[in-house]
C-alpha cells in the first residue's frame, strides 16, 4: 500500500491504496465521493467522468496511483455552494430520467464552458459524444446547455 | 471491475532511469501513458505485468518541438494538446483532424499518440496520418537510440517492431506545404474505433499519398493508388477511374461492427469524397 495525497474538491485528502486500484473505486469506497458512477467500465459511456487537473478523464481508465498529488473535481465540488444555471437549467428542463449520465454530462459541459463559455448546438454536441444516456434521447440535456450558455443580449 | 494482476508502479523522472527499468524487467514491464488502452487491457486479463512505469512524471517526454523543416511530438503528447495548438493544425492538417475523430474528449485529454501507435490495433486512427507523412519513430534503450520509418513500424495487429526494452521517445514528421483530410467511418461520433479510415495528402506538384486503417492487418500506404494518379490532374472522371483500385489494395474483415462490403463500399466513398475536399481545400487555400 502506498499512501497518495490529492485535493479533491478544494480538500486535501490521502488515502491508502495498491497500485493496480482505479481511481473511480478509489473515490467512490474509499473517500465517500459518490457523483462518478460506473457504467460501462472502460472507456466509453463517460457515466465516470471526473476533472483532473481542470481536464475531464474516465476515473476508470486512471489508476488512483497516478493521481498523487494533483487535483480532481466531482460534481460535489461543482455544487458546492448550491446548483449552477447549467444544473439548475436541467432541472427547470427535466434533462434526466433515472440521472445515472448526469454527473458525467455535468463535467464534460463544465469542461467546454471553461473554454468556450457560449458554445453553439455543434460544440456541445461534440463536447457531449462521449457521454451516453440511455433514458431521455440527449434532446433536453443538449437544450439545457443551449439554454444555459446562450450569450445574454443587454439592450 | 478491479484489475486482478498486482504490479509494481514506478514514476520516473528521467529518461536513463526508465531505460535502466527497462532493461531489468524486460517483457515484464508495461509502459503507461493514458492508459486508455492498458488500463482497459489490465482489467478484461488481456495483459498480464508486473511492473507498470508511468512515464507522465518525464518533463522531457510532453515536448512539441517545432523547427523550420520537422515537428517533433513527444510520446507524452495527448491528442488535446494536438487539437489546441494552432500550429499543428496549420501544419499538420491530416494528423490534427484524425486527433479531433479520436473517440471523446475525455479519451482525448489522456490519450497521446504513440501510445495509440504503440497499442498498433488495425483501427487507428493516427497511423493514416503518419503514413502519408513518412513518419519517423525514436526509440532508445540503454544501448542507444535508433530511427524507425512508419512504414516498418507496425508488423501486425497489435504488433511493431518495438523491442521490450526500447523506451519510445517521440515522433519526428517532416514539414511539407500540403493539404488533406483524415475520413473515418464510426457507428456515432465519440466512439473509439474506426469501422474504416483513410489519410489523403496532396500537394502543388501533383503528389497524391493515400493511406488506410481498419481495413487491414496493419494500417498501409495505398501504393497503387498513388502510382496511378502520380502527376495526374484530378478530374471526376479519374476520381472515378481510380475508385476501382481501391478493392485490390485493402483487406477488409467482416466482424461484429460492419461486413467487409460495407467497408470496401465506405472507403470507395470516403476516397472520392476526401480526395474532392482535398483538391478544394489546395485550391482555395485553407479555411
Ligand atoms: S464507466 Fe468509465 S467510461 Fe463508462
Ligand atoms: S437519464 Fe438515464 S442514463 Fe441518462
Amino acid at each position: 500500500m502506498k499512501k497518495i495525497t490529492l485535493k479533491i474538491n478544494g480538500e486535501l485528502r490521502s488515502v491508502y491504496v495498491e497500485p493496480e486500484e482505479i481511481l473511480l473505486d478509489v473515490l467512490r469506497e474509499k473517500l465517500g465521493v459518490k457523483s462518478p458512477k460506473c457504467g460501462c467500465d472502460r472507456g466509453d459511456c463517460g457515466a465516470c467522468a471526473v476533472l483532473l487537473n481542470g481536464r475531464s478523464v474516465r476515473s476508470c481508465l486512471v489508476l488512483a496511483i497516478e493521481t498523487d498529488g494533483q487535483k480532481i473535481v466531482t460534481v460535489e465540488g461543482i455544487s458546492k455552494d448550491g446548483l449552477n444555471k447549467v444544473q439548475n437549467t436541467m432541472l427547470d428542463k427535466n434533462a434526466f430520467q433515472c440521472g445515472f449520465c448526469a454527473p458525467g454530462m455535468i463535467i464534460s459541459t463544465t469542461e467546454l464552458i471553461e473554454k468556450n463559455p457560449h458554445p453553439n448546438l455543434e460544440e456541445i454536441k461534440e463536447a457531449l459524444s462521449g457521454n451516453l444516456c440511455r433514458c431521455t434521447g440527449y434532446l433536453p440535456i443538449l437544450e439545457s446547455v443551449q439554454e444555459a450558455t446562450k450569450e445574454e443580449h443587454h439592450e | 471491475m478491479a484489475i486482478l494482476n498486482d504490479f509494481k508502479y514506478y514514476k520516473p523522472k528521467e529518461i536513463n532511469e526508465t531505460l535502466q527499468l527497462l532493461s531489468e524487467f524486460k517483457e515484464n514491464a508495461k509502459i503507461l501513458a493514458g492508459g486508455t488502452d492498458l488500463i482497459v487491457h489490465l482489467k478484461e486479463n488481456l495483459v498480464k505485468t508486473e511492473n507498470v512505469i508511468d512515464i507522465k512524471g518525464i518533463t522531457e517526454l510532453n515536448k512539441i518541438d517545432i523547427s523550420k523543416d520537422n515537428i517533433f511530438l513527444g510520446s507524452g503528447v495527448t491528442f488535446t494538446e494536438i487539437i489546441e495548438s494552432p500550429e499543428l493544425k496549420d501544419k499538420l492538417p491530416i494528423l490534427w483532424e484524425a486527433s479531433k475523430k479520436v473517440a471523446s474528449v475525455g479519451i482525448r485529454n489522456r490519450a497521446t499518440v504513440v501510445g495509440n501507435i504503440c497499442s498498433a490495433v488495425p483501427s487507428l486512427d493516427s497511423a493514416p496520418a503518419l503514413l502519408v507523412y513518412d513518419a519517423e519513430i525514436v526509440v532508445q534503450s540503454k544501448n542507444g537510440k535508433r530511427t524507425i520509418s512508419i512504414h516498418d513500424w507496425f508488423t501486425g495487429p497489435k504488433q511493431t517492431i518495438l523491442k521490450p526494452e526500447e523506451l519510445v521517445l517521440g515522433i519526428n514528421i517532416p514539414i511539407t506545404i500540403h493539404a488533406g483530410v483524415y475520413e473515418k467511418l464510426g457507428r456515432y461520433r465519440g466512439e473509439d474505433l474506426a469501422q474504416a479510415g483513410i489519410g489523403i495528402f496532396v500537394d502543388e506538384i501533383k503528389n497524391y499519398r493515400f493511406a488506410y486503417c481498419a481495413v487491414g492487418p496493419v494500417p498501409k500506404r495505398m501504393k497503387k493508388l498513388e502510382d496511378f494518379l502520380q502527376g495526374k490532374e484530378i478530374s471526376d472522371k479519374l476520381i472515378e477511374e481510380a475508385t476501382e483500385i481501391i478493392p485490390s489494395e485493402i483487406s477488409p474483415i467482416t466482424d461484429i461492427r460492419s461486413s467487409k462490403e460495407y467497408r470496401t463500399h465506405m472507403m470507395k466513398i470516403m476516397f472520392k469524397r476526401g480526395l474532392q475536399k482535398s483538391m478544394a481545400i489546395l485550391k482555395g487555400g485553407r479555411s
